[in-house]
């Protein structure tokens, strides 16, 4: 059987919630899976509603659009649960039963109990995640935020690994086919800017990825198959 | 032109879309397409070696250009459809296609891509949703008078609520006109079947236009696999001179366009010229099945269905989602076949009829309200099968249809449960409760 997950993704304006779903998408690729990625946003600002949809697979993708019913949902900002700031209300509207929900939030979210009733009905597995915690201690910036979700889930999902994750980070940063829309190339800049030079940034982001890779591993939430992952993954070569 | 010069529209806008002239080494941009090589139809669509590409539709569609020596291509721009001609404009830049221009809008395209066909060059046009339909009464024409063409419909919706979402509706209007309609699923089919559509096209007993139909979005701005021949070969030119109708010359009119119109007169002589061009277009329609066989390898692809109970008829972006459905159903242990339909003009009858001769449930899911598909299926197949026709799941308006959904079709329609999202009404064929279907249309 294949293994395969539909994943959705729900953040605010200039978490990253479109890169971090580019990101994943070629770190599977690059493992030598498959995936395409369809992001939906309306006007580009901050703290706007984001959504971006990644399908990952060990096996060809044929399906298009927009997803659903999805295997994953990933929660960027707790606000898109508090504030309702999603296209798709409630949060994990349409989560497959077994389903996995990755919430940034430094510990588990008081939902309401119908909300609670409705999650557990579909046996749905709740995962808070400090991500946002984890990029400032990591990298001292909360901007890697989804960084640490994507390594965090790359090791859930157990289609790609730090390697695949690495370059994918690497080709993001060092251009490579990457289209960028207008505000995400503005943040870009910002996030340059506050490193010294470009070898630094990719530096810190793959060790706020490998410590949401590891994370991940230490919950018990990883993919069988997945181990902690120690040392970087490939000699800094950019 | 001296370097100050600046190079303006008739209303003085500077031109910023033509690469400056450079003082360097003179290098000639039709270089490359200059050295294109003719192949025959047979090697370019059967032999020659192809290389794997990761491109959109749109790029697709300009790389099919490319290699089908095209004389004319006329763009107006409609959302989805937009990016495909300015490719092709970019195409006219590197010499591989003769002539390019913005129409005025769809009526003046349409009209013009008629005359460059009628002169005997091989023309493309483009366009989308509202832009289809203003120009259907150019398109309709082009049948009848025998002219070549290939157009891409790059379909999005076109009812109110206006929207530049994906909904193949407007695939609907092209199915009476005559024309052959190809309907592709992806990015190789959008590939294929533009290279194919020329040769068709232009084949002696056939001398039809070609529309190749795909959903907008899900298909020209999305990226997919293509597989394609190298750049340096090309179709051989259109042979005008060899057509079935001769290349308009317009000092001496042909009789089809005779100065005394004869449809200007009721009666019996007018009634019988129009019977006789309808006959002949529609059996240029079916003329046209062997080529479609031979060039592209049959109007439909069948997967999984010899003794399958299920089978999934779609096409389009419903085949994508189709083939997910059927794969899903495996997992829960249910066979389903896969018949995607890529020609509908001609329609695969005689194929549909002996595919769907055992099957107990046929599920068709589509990308519109009306659903065109299901009404011919059903229609094609009527006394040839006595399998229950689920005319569903569909979406509208550009939503993506959800694999699951057509998933619970194919469920509810094994198990004999209620649908809750197809109407009783697109629920047809053999298995039908009587008491039912009296039931429904009562209370509507």
């Amino acid at each position: 059987m294949a293994k395969r997950f539909n994943i959705r993704m729900a953040g605010v304006g200039g978490q990253g919630v479109v890169t971090g779903s580019h990101i994943l998408s070629t770190a599977v690729i690059n493992a030598g899976g498959e995936s395409t990625i369809v992001p939906f946003y309306g006007s580009e600002k901050r703290m706007a509603p984001v959504e971006s949809y990644v399908r990952v697979s060990d096996e060809a993708i044929y399906e298009i659009g927009e997803i659903t019913f999805p295997h994953i949902i990933i929660i960027f900002h707790p606000q898109v649960i508090t504030h309702g700031k999603s296209y798709t209300m409630p949060f994990y509207f349409g989560l497959k039963e077994d389903g996995i929900a990755l919430i940034n939030n430094d510990g588990p979210m008081k939902l309401h109990r119908d909300q609670t009733a409705e999650l557990a009905e579909r046996r749905a597995k709740l995962y808070y995640f400090p991500a946002t915690k984890i990029s400032l201690d990591v990298a001292g910036m909360d901007l890697a935020t989804n960084m640490a979700l994507m390594g965090c889930i790359g090791a859930i999902t157990g289609l790609t690994n730090m390697l695949g994750l690495e370059q994918a980070v690497k080709d993001r940063f060092l251009g490579k086919g990457f289209v960028v829309s207008g505000g995400t190339a503005a943040l870009d800049s910002v996030v340059e800017r506050k490193f010294k030079k470009k070898q630094e940034l990719i530096d810190k982001n793959v060790a706020v990825m490998r410590a949401g890779w590891n994370y991940a591993v230490d919950h018990g939430w990883a993919s069988p198959d997945v181990k902690r992952v120690e040392e970087p993954a490939a000699a800094a070569t950019a | 032109m001296s370097e100050t010069e600046v190079k303006t529209n008739p209303q003085g806008d500077p031109i910023t879309s033509v690469a400056a002239p450079s003082s360097a080494a003179k290098k000639d941009p039709h270089a490359e397409a200059k050295r294109q090589k003719i192949v025959t139809p047979e090697y370019m669509f059967h032999e020659a070696p192809r290389t794997k590409e990761f491109i959109t539709g749109s790029e697709a569609a300009k790389e099919a250009i490319r290699r089908s020596n095209v004389d004319l291509a006329i763009a107006y721009p409609i959302t989805p459809q937009s990016e495909t001609m300015q490719l092709v404009g970019v195409l006219y830049g590197e010499g591989y296609v003769k002539e390019y221009y913005r129409g005025e809008e769809e009526v003046g395209v349409m009209a013009a891509i008629a005359g460059g066909s009628r002169a005997g060059v091989r023309c493309y046009t483009a366009t989308a949703g509202p832009g289809t339909l203003r120009g259907l009464e150019g398109i309709a024409s082009w049948p009848g008078h025998r002219l070549p063409v290939v157009a891409m419909f790059t379909c999005r919706v076109v009812n109110a609520p206006l929207a530049i979402q994906p909904d193949n509706i407007e695939v609907s209007y092209l199915l009476n006109c005559g024309m052959i309609v190809f309907h592709a699923e992806n990015q190789q089919d959008m590939f294929d079947f533009t290279m194919a559509g020329f040769t068709i096209s232009e084949m002696n007993d056939v001398t039809l236009p070609v529309g190749v139909c795909c959903d907008g979005f899900f298909v020209t701005h999305a990226r997919g696999y293509v597989r394609m021949q190298d750049r340096g070969i090309k179709l051989p030119p259109r042979e005008a001179w060899r057509g079935a109708v001769p290349v308009l010359d317009a000092e001496n009119p042909p009789a089809r366009l005779s100065r005394d119109a004869p449809v200007q007169k009721s009666n019996f002589m007018a009634y019988n010229i129009h019977a006789v061009w309808q006959q002949e277009v529609w059996a240029a329609v079916e003329r046209s099945r062997k080529y479609i066989d031979r060039y592209m390898g049959g109007l439909l692809t069948a997967e999984n269905v010899d003794d399958a109970e299920v089978i999934i008829v779609a096409s389009g972006s419903a085949a994508a989602q189709s083939r997910e459905a059927v794969r899903l159903c495996k997992e829960k242990g249910m066979k389903v076949g896969l018949i995607k339909v890529r020609s509908l003009r001609p329609f695969p009858t005689k194929e549909l009829r002996e595919l769907c001769a055992k099957a107990k449930l046929i599920v068709v899911p589509e990308f519109n309200y009306v659903g065109w598909l299901a009404k011919e299926v059903a229609t094609a197949i009527y006394g040839f099968s006595k399998a229950k026709i689920i005319g569903g799941p569909r979406v509208y308006g550009g939503q993506s249809m959800p694999v699951e959904l057509i998933v619970d079709e194919v469920e509810s329609g094994v198990s004999g449960k209620k649908s809750t999202n197809v109407a009783m009404s697109q629920i047809m064929g053999g298995a039908v409760n009587a008491d039912e279907v009296a039931h429904f249309m009562r209370s509507i």
